[in-house]
């Protein structure tokens, strides 16, 4: 990036962008809704969409920081919060529509499908990690807790090929997608690893290398 | 179960292709008015045609158009023997599982609609002693029949349809099994110029079923060729299909071109895909857990809260003793 470029990343307004991205498959899953688009099975629907994006929002989340590290697209920082926050906000939903509406509350069909069904456990375990890590993502629980909120915040990496094992465990027949999905999530991890990153991209994070050229 | 003749439809009730498709979507419905087509039935249950999908394949499968039944959608009964209302026709033809298509339940109806399944032919051989290539009209002449039947999907999803057809059983008897015969095995269409589906390797094409003889001459078991009065439409797996209504729904094969007498039990393409999964009998039982999909309970398309499956997806007095003495769980 030119450091004409650079300048201007520092005049868009990437956390309303990031906000109206996030945003969007909620609107379109509303008029869906009211238009009777989402197929004669629309709690399956609304399960598998909200899922969907999620994990998009969570895989984009987990991309901002290799991409400042190898690119030095400092901007993705900026909204990187953002997007675990809406990506953890859209599986909040997904896992509500699943226990609430599709098996209705009714707690021991839930038990019985959280000890059954592999899918589940991994999808509740990632859940579950995620959710420590949204109510700490504030930056009164960073200054809290100090140096611990960093190591807190790895949990990330632990959640995220749960959440794709979850998604292939979930497909009928076709492991092509999540696959695709397992294979960025990996990447995205390794790129984090500093000796892989060493051979890709700048040693020191966070440092705009590129605007420097 | 329920059983009608096939019902006769003087030509003034027939309403053209065009009017009914028009009606059949909601914003049709609602200028029609509710009166029209039973429309404060489909309104209710909230069905709608599937939204208007690009398929560039569907435009190139070939030059002949196919001519739809113009009959309008009817059934001699508003619900099956246990009281459940039919399934709306425009959700029984709008989300299909049929992977030939595609593997979005609600793009198959779009995809499929230019695929013509005339001419057709069903060739019945193997272990035979009449073995014989039919016409699909050939077919048709058997007594067609309506049967309500509930259909449970794998995904734990379930329909009740009024399907068109006649009992299996009929064809097999024409045919003559010999005694060596003791599996039926079924095989659709392979073409993947028609089936863009099959273009994926991803599954071993053809799609292929079978049932064991017994369970193939069970008087539930049906060979059909319509639903709701009509012919089937491609989606439902025109011109002729299995319906095995106390078995998943994948068992009921779609657009048959081949049934063969086996002496031993045919793989089907689901049991080659994951036969952990998917076994050769699929029974409907709420007791034999699913990896993935809950099987004791189960969502009727057009209903909020789950209902119980019931074991043999309620045909337990006519087919449970086919099953004497067999453990199912093992059996799957």
């Amino acid at each position: 990036m030119s450091s004409v470029a650079t300048a201007m990343t520092r005049r868009v307004p990437w956390r309303a962008l990031a906000a109206l991205a996030a945003a969007i498959p909620l609107a379109v899953m509303l008029v869906d809704g009211l238009r009777e688009g989402l197929t004669v099975n629309p709690i399956q629907e609304l399960t598998l969409r909200t899922g969907k994006v999620g994990l998009v929002l969570l895989v984009a989340a987990l991309a901002c920081t290799p991409l400042n590290a190898l690119l030095g697209w400092r901007f993705t920082l900026s909204f990187r919060r953002d997007l675990g926050l809406y990506g953890f906000g859209y599986i909040a939903l997904h896992l509500a529509i699943f226990a609430l509406v599709d098996l209705g509350l009714d707690l021991d069909l839930i038990a019985r499908t959280v000890l059954q069904k592999p899918f589940v456990i991994a999808g509740s375990a990632a859940f579950l990690l995620l959710l420590p890590l949204a109510i700490t993502s504030t930056r009164g629980w960073q200054r809290r807790l100090g140096r611990r909120w960093k190591g807190l915040h790895r949990l990330f990496y632990i959640a995220m090929p749960l959440a794709v094992l979850h998604y292939a465990w979930l497909v009928k027949a076709d492991l092509r997608p999540p696959l695709a999905y397992a294979v960025g999530v990996a990447v995205l991890l390794l790129l984090r690893v500093s000796a892989v990153r060493r051979l890709f991209g700048p040693r020191r994070r966070g440092v705009d290398y590129t605007a420097r050229t | 179960m329920l059983r009608r003749a096939l019902p006769t439809i003087s030509s003034s009730e027939i309403t053209p292709e065009s009017t009914y498709l028009t009606r059949m979507t909601r914003r049709g419905l609602l200028r029609a008015g509710a009166a029209a087509l039973g429309a404060g039935a489909l309104a209710a249950c909230g069905a709608d045609a599937p939204p208007p999908t690009a398929s560039s394949d569907a435009q190139t499968a070939g030059p002949i158009r196919p001519t739809p039944d113009p009959r309008t959608p009817t059934a001699s009964r508003q619900q099956d023997e246990l009281g459940g209302a039919l399934t709306p026709y425009a959700s029984v033809t709008g989300y299909n599982n049929f992977y030939e298509f595609s593997t979005q339940k609600e793009a198959v109806a779009t995809l499929a609609r230019d695929f013509n399944p005339s001419p057709w032919t069903v060739t019945v051989g193997g272990l035979v002693s009449n073995p014989r290539t039919y016409d699909i009209d050939d077919l048709r002449k058997f007594d067609q029949e309506e049967r309500i039947y509930r259909l449970r999907c794998v995904e734990a999803w379930s329909m009740v349809i009024p399907w068109l057809g006649f009992p299996l059983a009929r064809l097999l008897r024409e045919a003559g099994p010999t005694s060596q015969a003791k599996y039926v095995r079924f095989e659709s269409l392979n073409d993947p110029k028609r089936f863009p589906g099959q273009r994926d390797r991803l599954y071993q094409w053809p799609y292929v079923e079978g049932l064991r003889l017994d369970e193939a001459m069970n008087d539930l078991t049906l060979l059909a060729t319509g639903v709701y009065g009509r012919s089937l439409p491609p989606q439902s797996g025109a011109p002729l299909r299995l319906v095995v209504p106390w078995k998943y729904g994948f068992k009921s094969i779609k657009s048959i071109v081949r049934i063969d007498l086996v002496d031993a039990p045919p793989t089907s393409l689901w049991m080659a895909a994951n036969g952990r999964e998917y076994g050769f009998y699929a029974n409907v039982n709420p007791a034999v857990p699913h990896p993935r999909w809950l099987q004791d309970s189960e969502r009727r398309i057009g209903e909020l809260a789950r209902r119980k499956t019931l074991l043999f997806n309620g045909y337990e007095a006519q087919v449970a003793s086919l099953y004497a003495g067999m453990d199912l769980a093992r059996n799957y």
